[in-house]
Parts: C-alpha cells; sequence; structure tokens
C-alpha cells in the first residue's frame, strides 16, 4: 500500500502564489492614478476589442491584469453585483467599498480552497465626492485588499512604475499631466507607448450620471501630445 | 450578498431580466395570475405622443394620475430615458408601469456594460415587447400596461416610433402615435398638423397641441396647470441622444397657444 504525500500547508500556499505571480508577471502592468477632476486608468493594451478596463457603475470602474478569462469574469460578476443592489435599494446605495470586499472574500475562498489559484489583479476605483475622497482598491490574487487614494499599479513589473509615478504625482494635475506621466512610468526608459498601443479611461464628473468614458483615437493622441 | 458568480452551464449572460430570475429577486410580473376580481383603485396613466421630426423623434406626456374617478397625483413623469438614445412613454397602470420601465432601463444600462456594446434600437424594442408579454397575466386582471417606445436608430440615422399591445405586440409607426385614454384625441390633432420631415420647434409645438386638446376632451389627462406650473414633459431623442425640452419653453408654448386662440376669437 503506497502512503499518501504529505505536503506541509505553507508549502501548498508557497507553491499556489508562485503559480499565480509567474502568470501574472508574464502581463504587462496597468496603472491608475486621481487628477483634479477625476481618475485616470491607463493600460499597455493594444487591444481595440479585449478591454482590461470597462465600467461597473455610475462612478465605479474596474480594471484587471493577468488571465483574461479570469477577470472577465470577476468583471460581469460585479457589474451583475452593481446593477442588481442598485435595482433593490438605489443607485446612491451602489459603492466600491462592499464591491472590493466581496472581490477580495471571492480571491480569497478561490485562493485557499481551490486547486488553481486566479492569475489576476484588479482594481476596483470609484470617483469621489464633497463627502469622500476617490478611493482605489487594489486586490490581489490572494484576496490582499489595500485601498490607495494617489495611485495604483497592478502586474508586470510594478516596482519601477510604482516608483516613477511616485516622483511625478501631485494632487491637482490635469488630465493630460497625469496622462503623460502614467505612459512614461508603464513604457519604463527602453520603450515609447503611443495612443494606439494603450487603453485608456477616465471617471469624470461632467460625463453626467454615467461618469465612466474611454478615450480613444484624436481625443487620446491630443492629450498625449 | 454575494458575488454573482455561475458556472458557463447557468450564466444568465447579458440579460438581467434572466439574472434577477436565478437570484430569485421578484421583478414583472408583480402577482401571478389569479382569479382573483382586479382591485379598482389604482394609479392610471393617461396621455403619451411620440411623433417624428427631421433629426429624430419627440416624445411627450402629459402628469396626471388618476385613481378611479378622482386625482391621484398631479406632477406624475410618464415620460422617461430608456438609454441615451432612446425613450419610453407610459399609459396604463403606474405602478407596474413604473418598475417595468425601471427594469428596463436597468436591462439596457446591463447589456451595453457587460457585453461592450449597445444593442440595436429594433433590440431595444424587442425587449420592451417581452416585459409587455410577460406582464399580460396583470393586464387580464386589469393593470394593463401600454408602453410607447422611440428612439434614435444610430445606423439607419433617423428616429424610429414602436407601438405595443397588452399583449406584448410591437408595431413600428412611420410618422406618429399617441396611446392612453386621452390617446384618440391626440392622434387627431397630431394627424391634423403632421408635415413629414418637420423641423424641431415645429414638432414640439404639434406635441403641446396634441396634449392640450387631449386634457381639453379626456378627464383622465392632464393639461397645463397654470396655477401650480406643471406642465407636460417633452423630450426629443435625436443624433445628440436624449434631451428633455427645457420646462420655461414648455410653458411658453402652452401660455402662447391660449393667448394665440383668444387672438382668434376661439375658446382657449
Amino acid at each position: 500500500m503506497t502512503m499518501p504525500y504529505y505536503v506541509a500547508p505553507e508549502q501548498v500556499m508557497k507553491d499556489r502564489a508562485e503559480y499565480a505571480q509567474k502568470g501574472i508577471a508574464r502581463g504587462r502592468s496597468l496603472v491608475a492614478t486621481t487628477f483634479d477632476e477625476g481618475i485616470v486608468i491607463v493600460a499597455d493594451n493594444p487591444s481595440r476589442s479585449l478591454h482590461k478596463i470597462s465600467e461597473i457603475y455610475d462612478r465605479i470602474a474596474f480594471a484587471g491584469v493577468g488571465k483574461y478569462n479570469e477577470f472577465d469574469q470577476l468583471r460581469v460578476s460585479g457589474i451583475r453585483h452593481a446593477d442588481t443592489k442598485g435595482y433593490a435599494y438605489s443607485r446612491e446605495d451602489v459603492e466600491a467599498r462592499s464591491l472590493a470586499n466581496l472581490y477580495a472574500q471571492y480571491l480569497g475562498q478561490v485562493f485557499t480552497h481551490e486547486m488553481k489559484p486566479l492569475e489576476v489583479e484588479i482594481l476596483v476605483a470609484e470617483l469621489g465626492n464633497e463627502l469622500r475622497p476617490p478611493q482605489l482598491y487594489h486586490i490581489a490574487y490572494e484576496g490582499t485588499i489595500t485601498d490607495e487614494d494617489r495611485f495604483a499599479v497592478l502586474g508586470g513589473e510594478t516596482e519601477a512604475v510604482a516608483a516613477a509615478l511616485d516622483e511625478a504625482w501631485t494632487a491637482t494635475w490635469s488630465l493630460s499631466e497625469a496622462l503623460k506621466a502614467a505612459v512614461t512610468a508603464l513604457a519604463g526608459p527602453d520603450r515609447t507607448l503611443t495612443a494606439g498601443d494603450l487603453e485608456v479611461a477616465v471617471l469624470a464628473e461632467g460625463n453626467g450620471r454615467r461618469a465612466f468614458r474611454r478615450l480613444v483615437d484624436e481625443e487620446l493622441a491630443a492629450l498625449l501630445d | 450578498m454575494t458575488l454573482p458568480i455561475f458556472t458557463t452551464t447557468e450564466d444568465p449572460g447579458p440579460d438581467f431580466a434572466g439574472l434577477m430570475r436565478r437570484l430569485k429577486v421578484p421583478t414583472l410580473p408583480l402577482m401571478a395570475a389569479s382569479t382573483a376580481a382586479a382591485p379598482t383603485e389604482f394609479r392610471h396613466g393617461t396621455t403619451v405622443v411620440a411623433l417624428r421630426y427631421a433629426d429624430g423623434v419627440v416624445m411627450a406626456g402629459d402628469r396626471r394620475a388618476t385613481e378611479g374617478h378622482s386625482i391621484a397625483h398631479r406632477s406624475m413623469e410618464k415620460v422617461f430615458p430608456a438609454d441615451r438614445y432612446s425613450a419610453v412613454a407610459i399609459a396604463g397602470a403606474a405602478g407596474p408601469a413604473i418598475e417595468m420601465v425601471r427594469l428596463f432601463q436597468t436591462q439596457l444600462e446591463h447589456y451595453e456594460k457587460v457585453e461592450g456594446a449597445v444593442l440595436s434600437l429594433v433590440g431595444k424594442a424587442n425587449q420592451l415587447g417581452q416585459m409587455v408579454r410577460e406582464h399580460l397575466p396583470m393586464a387580464m386582471q386589469g393593470l394593463a400596461v401600454v408602453p410607447l417606445f422611440a428612439g434614435y436608430d444610430l445606423a439607419r440615422q433617423t428616429g424610429r416610433i414602436f407601438t405595443y399591445d397588452v399583449t406584448g405586440g410591437h408595431y413600428e409607426e412611420s410618422e406618429y402615435n399617441a396611446t392612453g385614454s386621452g390617446g384618440r384625441d391626440a392622434r387627431t390633432t397630431i394627424k391634423l398638423g403632421y408635415r413629414d420631415g418637420m423641423a424641431r420647434d415645429a414638432a414640439v409645438e404639434l406635441a403641446v397641441q396634441a396634449l392640450y386638446e387631449a386634457a381639453d376632451e379626456d378627464s383622465a389627462t392632464g393639461g397645463p396647470d397654470l396655477i401650480r406650473g406643471i406642465y407636460p414633459l417633452v423630450a426629443t431623442v435625436s443624433a445628440e441622444g436624449f434631451a428633455a425640452v427645457p420646462d420655461d419653453e414648455v410653458s411658453d408654448r402652452f401660455a402662447a397657444l391660449i393667448e394665440r386662440r383668444r387672438m382668434e376669437g376661439r375658446q382657449p
């Protein structure tokens, strides 16, 4: 009779974390930062149809890096959560904090109980109002949640990108300034990214009830100029 | 609340009503069919009109809700934006009608966000038809909801209007239509003044006239309430999207209409 293998729980967790990190590191980075009128999210993503950034609700946006099918499922479930909540209660009762917590719970659950962890890192961004500042909730593959009020960097080589943004960041910069700094940070010292290599969206006042808007083509090129 | 995640075989896709069914949240119909007699006292909404003009469609509705023979509400809204490029107006039992509009609005936005693409105008009209059809058991008990749907078709670059019956059947109108208890009078008024390719101002004016005549003939339709300053709601949907006609413009048009009739020596 063969004895079942014993693997220490520490080892199991370490292996899973390594597996997830490897999967995420293969992809490209994504940056979100606040600017004077809202939040801008920039992804190094040349695809026009497979989005990494999308709208969840009136003032909430979602962004994900890593395995596309996995973060897309999370994106859709976030829209479902927000729409059902807004329908059952009211539109103003939908907020990013509770959604970010649900994501964290789910990712944590999958990480500890399933064979394979999700190879994703996600961001839930919420536009601020008179009562509270804008919030960026960054949720890692194992369910760790951090809230940032300046900027967030997801996936890829985050340290260099975060260091570059940390140096450049100011509370009052305009969309164009924030966007340029984000693109420079994403590109690193060896590359230059043009409008065609980027997926960009903003959450900003002035877009009506739904604050989410994609920046494309000429508008994006003009802002980067 | 938990995160609504489904297995691939049970995923409702971009269908919000289907999602609510899976989550067992009751939506429409609000109650199951039964043989019990219909309640007699419930709020009714009344005259709504839609007509095409050169750049899109104009939609308008009065503000009165009635309960039997009494006035239940004087400033009810019956014209709603369904999404950026379409509008829906309601006539019939107010409670289920407003619930249907809310579900419809959420459905369109939900589809757009999940799919990353906007439904075609005919797709939207079909969706609303399905909701009206699901409501049929309640319509049989006297709680009928008959919406009017209009929007700007971005592919064809023209305004389009769809009318419904209680079974969810929907029919495209080439020029105009009106529904509700004052619909007949409103329709006749529009018929007399309608021209192909009207300018926006002329179309808004005609909608205002139609509601004025309907309110004059139908007790359940509210006219301009000069004392309280409550006027019918008028909106346009064009390539620029849904836009409510400002209250000032609507009140000025009613004032001018009454003044004009006085000058002509007619009863206002």
